[in-house]
């Protein structure tokens, strides 16, 4: 498979999932009053699911790839 | 202390330095060694996003609603999502086309039409108005509060200042002159200017760290951030705001916004220049991609607590968008309050040198200059040397910016929050998305689709929060927002259709973006694009096949002279730059360029890209056609010309993919080719090795016939060991050579593996008990049979028993051999007791004579070297493979797999 392609869908993916992971419906399960080490519930998540969503993008935009040239 | 100097010492001292880093990075820029061409530099630009609404206004947002101040950075991480599909394609066409502005790119991308450009920009200038005095808002504040310390006092209840007392106006004229020195230094091709991004980029690292500061500061005085939560949440409206309650209201509110922000990081006039125009190398978008939101996730870490610890400290009485400063001070901590200050400054200064360069170049290139060259007249009606006026008219623009920001702030800035005022100008930004987003993924939108969303969009803006901005400025009366104008209720400002549920940034952002939206469609679906949106539309959307030159297809004819456009383009970037580049033109097309000669299209259309990179697209297209004599070509002609250079590039591409076959194949015989060299090298040096000693004790025996007969016999013996062993050498070589040629496959046949590791530890029996070696057999009942040659596999497990059988220790040697069937072939794992094999090295034994360069493990090698790299050949033969790895004790262990199905036969082998 054309390598391009697939990391292109990665990124695709990484998008749909990070709306899905940050925006309503899927927020509001944590819109209540709940704490985790003593801080609200609301805030650890999102913040960790945006790390997370970062760590993606890392992730499916790869390293650089050195361009081959035709000819000396 | 003596506040005031002090204050006006730092502020000062800051602007200075920020002088001096731009000056700085200008002069690298000029002698070639750029400052900021790195993807770090390029993140910390984007980082132009953050302004004075984060510093101050997040706060202020997160302890009146919570969680409502974060959508607006959510929505630029997803476009980092989305960066490598829409921001790349965006910095492509933009270096293709040298694009200078957003307008520029969409007049660009709808047939390089001015009044589009025109009208992008009377609407970016009117919309982001409420932004900059958002900015000048934030800079007075500080100072205002800081001055006052230690009394706390909010600057709504001061007395309006003349002018020359008002901090704010001297920030204003400060940055203008900024703007000015960076930013309108000269006409290029390409409007970069990397003085004030590498400006930016110090401010972006100031900005964060100040806020951080004062993070930390908030949190550490509460006690740590647990302290400070459970404390806050003893009042009612804390855990309404912890338990995101906002959210649960208003869960379209958040997508909205999220939305807008996504879209306004795409269309922003500063986000366009740093992102596209200013952009080094298309490559450092790679990095920025995560880079940029890990920015934005870092500097939002500490709103909430900071939200939280003032809300706490100030029961009342203090606005909450001062908090990142009057906290500090109540804190008695000034000297955190005055990086504070400096983070703030940072912020809102960064941003607005940045929109007012992306502004001014827009209204000189897009308004004022399309406009003199429409005036009657032919040549256009501009100066013999017209860069003079270019600059003048950007450095006016600059002004025009300012002036307008601080106007609006003096007239209504004072009654908005900071977060309203920039949300205003959001909305009004993201009308450009529409065109922008379906220009590049649309190939019929059209310009009248383009120009008549952004006007019914920008309308609708207009309508729902600028009137109802007006009202409460007292300039329009309550009547239109209570009971609609003429008492048509459904007409209310903040409630079309009578649409409730949302807070007015919403119901602004959904209704003017659907009308947007609706508009752009259907205009652009009543009517083909003509012939030059047509050439433009394939350009842009199909950005990734052409070639990043445009002049590669020249989508033009006519007639037109050398001379003609060398004279046009000096006009526009001096004699110097244009012998360069025509210079530059000639070398690549191998071209002489006669001023009497006629000028091909692809010279005509070079020439168009580099007055676009100093006036813009839709004034150069003017000025081109005012000095040749052009031909219009026909929509179809334009996509036969187009589709042809399509092929040319898919054709260039597949040539290229060949021709890296080519050179791979060709690096891989050259390694085969230097190992069959290193190969016969290695085998002479092994066979003159015994060779030698048999000479040599030949030698002693012939001049020495005396020699006691005890001394003759231990010497004949070495001579008939190291004949054994060259004898061995000779015939392993040959074995291997001829597995290389594959010539030594023989029929398959099946066979039961455990039959054949039986055989082979009976044939080693005799040494292995003449060193007290224990062999252990584990095999199942029953083993399906395994397809291959029967000699070979012996050959392959007495090989790797002797191999085994070599490193064991003296005492307590052990061998365990393990067959399982597993997966669809059968397993065998041979594994000593020995010292093992470094991991490093576990490839590299299967390489012929690898123990014999490696200096094998103490002293001589016993064998030939050649062992594990037979072994693999014929597994490899075998359709099955080999692997080292460390065994249970410590020692080496020996995985090999063959196949239950018969390997297919090896390829015919063709010339």
């Amino acid at each position: 498979m054309d390598p391009d392609a697939n990391r292109n869908d990665r990124k695709r993916i990484v998008f749909l999932l990070g709306c899905f992971l940050l925006q309503p419906p899927f927020l509001t399960l944590f819109a209540r009053p709940a704490e985790v080490l003593g801080l609200p519930l609301f805030y650890v998540y999102l913040y960790l699911a945006w790390a997370g969503l970062i760590v993606l993008i890392a992730l499916a935009a790869g390293r650089g790839k050195p361009r081959g040239r035709l000819g000396p | 202390m003596p506040i005031l100097p002090l204050i006006l010492a730092v502020a000062l001292g800051y602007v200075g330095l920020l002088f001096a880093v731009a000056f700085w990075a200008d002069r690298r820029a000029a002698s070639g060694r750029s400052a900021i061409a790195n993807p770090y530099v390029y993140a910390l630009s984007l980082a132009v996003y953050c302004t004075a609404w984060t510093f101050y206004g997040s706060v202020g947002r997160a302890a009146a609603e919570g969680p409502a101040f974060l959508p607006t950075y959510l929505g630029p991480t997803l476009a980092c999502a989305l960066g490598f599909t829409v921001l790349r394609k965006m910095i492509r066409i933009g270096k293709a086309h040298r694009i200078t502005s957003i307008a520029d790119f969409l007049s660009s991308r709808y047939g390089k039409s001015a009044a589009l450009a025109a009208t992008v920009t009377c609407f970016a200038v009117v919309g982001l108005i409420p932004y900059i005095a958002l900015q000048l808002k934030a800079v007075a504040d500080g100072f205002d509060i800081l001055r006052l310390a230690p009394l706390i006092v909010m600057p709504r209840h001061l007395e309006a200042k003349p002018f020359l007392e008002d901090t704010s106006f001297h920030a204003a004229w400060l940055l203008a002159l900024f703007a000015m020195l960076f930013g309108t230094r000269k006409l290029e091709a390409t409007e970069r200017h990397e003085g004030i991004v590498a400006a930016v980029a110090l401010e972006s690292i100031v900005k964060l760290a100040a806020f951080v500061a004062v993070g930390l500061l908030a949190v550490a005085a509460f006690g740590g951030p647990a302290a400070l939560f459970g404390r806050a949440a003893a009042s009612p409206r804390m855990q309404e705001i912890f338990a995101a309650a906002h959210l649960l209201s208003e869960p379209f509110g958040w997508a909205l916004e999220t939305l807008l922000s996504f879209l306004a990081f795409l269309c922003l006039p500063r986000q366009f220049q740093v992102t596209v125009v200013e952009n080094v190398s298309e490559d450092h978008l790679r990095k920025a991609l995560w880079l940029f939101p890990l920015y934005l996730w870092a500097i939002n870490l500490f709103v909430l607590p900071i939200a939280v610890a003032g809300s706490l400290q100030f029961p009342g009485g203090v606005d909450a968008d001062t908090f990142s400063l009057a906290l500090p001070l109540a804190l008695h901590r000034e000297s955190v309050a005055l990086v504070a200050f400096v983070g703030g400054m940072s912020a809102a200064t960064a941003m607005v040198i940045v929109e007012a360069v992306a502004l001014a170049t827009m209204i000189s290139n897009d308004v004022v200059l399309p406009f003199l060259l429409r005036l009657p007249g032919r040549p256009p009606a501009l100066p013999r040397d017209p860069r003079a006026l270019i600059l003048g008219l950007r450095r006016a623009g600059i002004v025009l910016v300012l002036a307008s920001g601080y106007a609006y702030y003096r007239a209504i800035g004072q009654m908005h929050s900071l977060v309203a005022l920039g949300q205003i100008s959001f909305v009004a930004v993201a009308q450009f998305a529409p065109a922008l987003l379906g220009g590049l993924y649309w190939k019929h939108a059209t310009r009248r689709g383009a120009l008549g969303g952004l006007v019914g969009g920008y309308a609708v803006w207009f309508y729902t929060l600028i009137v109802p901005a007006l009202v409460d400025a007292g300039l329009l009366g309550e009547a239109i927002l209570a009971r609609g104008p003429a008492g048509l209720g459904w007409l209310r400002p903040v409630r079309l259709l009578g649409l409730e549920g949302l807070n007015p940034i919403a119901h602004a952002c959904f209704w003017s973006l659907i009308v947007n939206l609706g508009l752009f469609v259907g205009l652009s679906l009543l009517r083909a694009p003509e012939a030059n949106e047509r050439a433009q539309a394939e350009l842009f959307v199909d950005a990734f096949s052409f070639p990043r030159r445009p002049e590669a297809v020249p989508l033009w004819r006519g007639k037109a002279r050398v001379g003609d456009l060398r004279l046009l383009l000096e006009r526009f970037l001096g004699p110097d730059r244009t012998e360069e580049a025509l210079q530059e033109f000639a070398r690549h097309h191998r071209s002489r360029l006669a001023p009497a000669s006629p000028a091909d299209p692809a010279l005509v259309t070079y020439a168009e890209g580099l007055l676009a990179g100093a006036v813009g697209s839709a004034s150069a297209r003017v000025m081109v056609a005012s000095v040749v004599q052009e031909k219009p070509l026909r929509a179809e002609e334009i996509l036969e010309i187009l589709e042809e250079n399509r092929a040319a590039i898919s054709y260039s591409r597949e040539l290229e993919r060949l021709a890296e076959e080519l050179r791979s194949a060709n690096r891989r015989l050259e390694d085969l080719d230097r190992l069959k060299d290193e190969f016969i090298a290695t085998v002479t040096h092994e066979l003159r090795t015994p060779l030698a000693a048999v000479r040599s004790i030949a030698e002693s025996l012939q001049a020495h016939p005396q020699m006691p007969e005890e001394r003759r016999r231990s010497l004949t013996a070495i001579v008939v060991k190291e004949s054994e062993r060259l004898g061995r050498l000779v015939d392993q070589v040959l074995d291997f050579q001829r597995l290389e040629s594959r010539k030594a496959c023989t029929p398959s046949l099946p066979l039961d593996l455990h039959e054949v590791w039986r055989e082979a530890a009976a044939a080693m029996r005799p040494m292995l008990d003449e060193r007290g070696i224990r062999l252990a057999l584990d095999a199942p009942d029953t083993l399906p049979p395994v397809f291959g040659d029967r000699d070979r596999l012996l050959q392959v497990a007495i090989n790797l028993l002797s191999n085994a059988l070599k490193f064991c220790p003296d005492h307590g040697g052990r061998i365990d051999i393990r067959i399982e069937h597993r997966g669809g072939e059968v397993r065998s794992v041979v594994s000593d007791n020995g010292p093992g094999i470094p991991p490093e090295d576990r490839e590299a034994v299967f390489e012929p004579f690898y123990q014999v360069r490696r200096g094998g493990r103490g002293g001589r090698p016993a064998g030939t070297g050649l062992g594990l790299a037979i072994v693999r050949r014929i597994l490899e033969h075998h359709g099955g493979w080999i692997r080292a790895e460390s065994g249970p004790e410590g020692g080496a262990a020996f995985h090999f797999g063959l196949p239950l199905q018969p390997p297919p036969p090896p390829p015919a082998i063709t010339p």
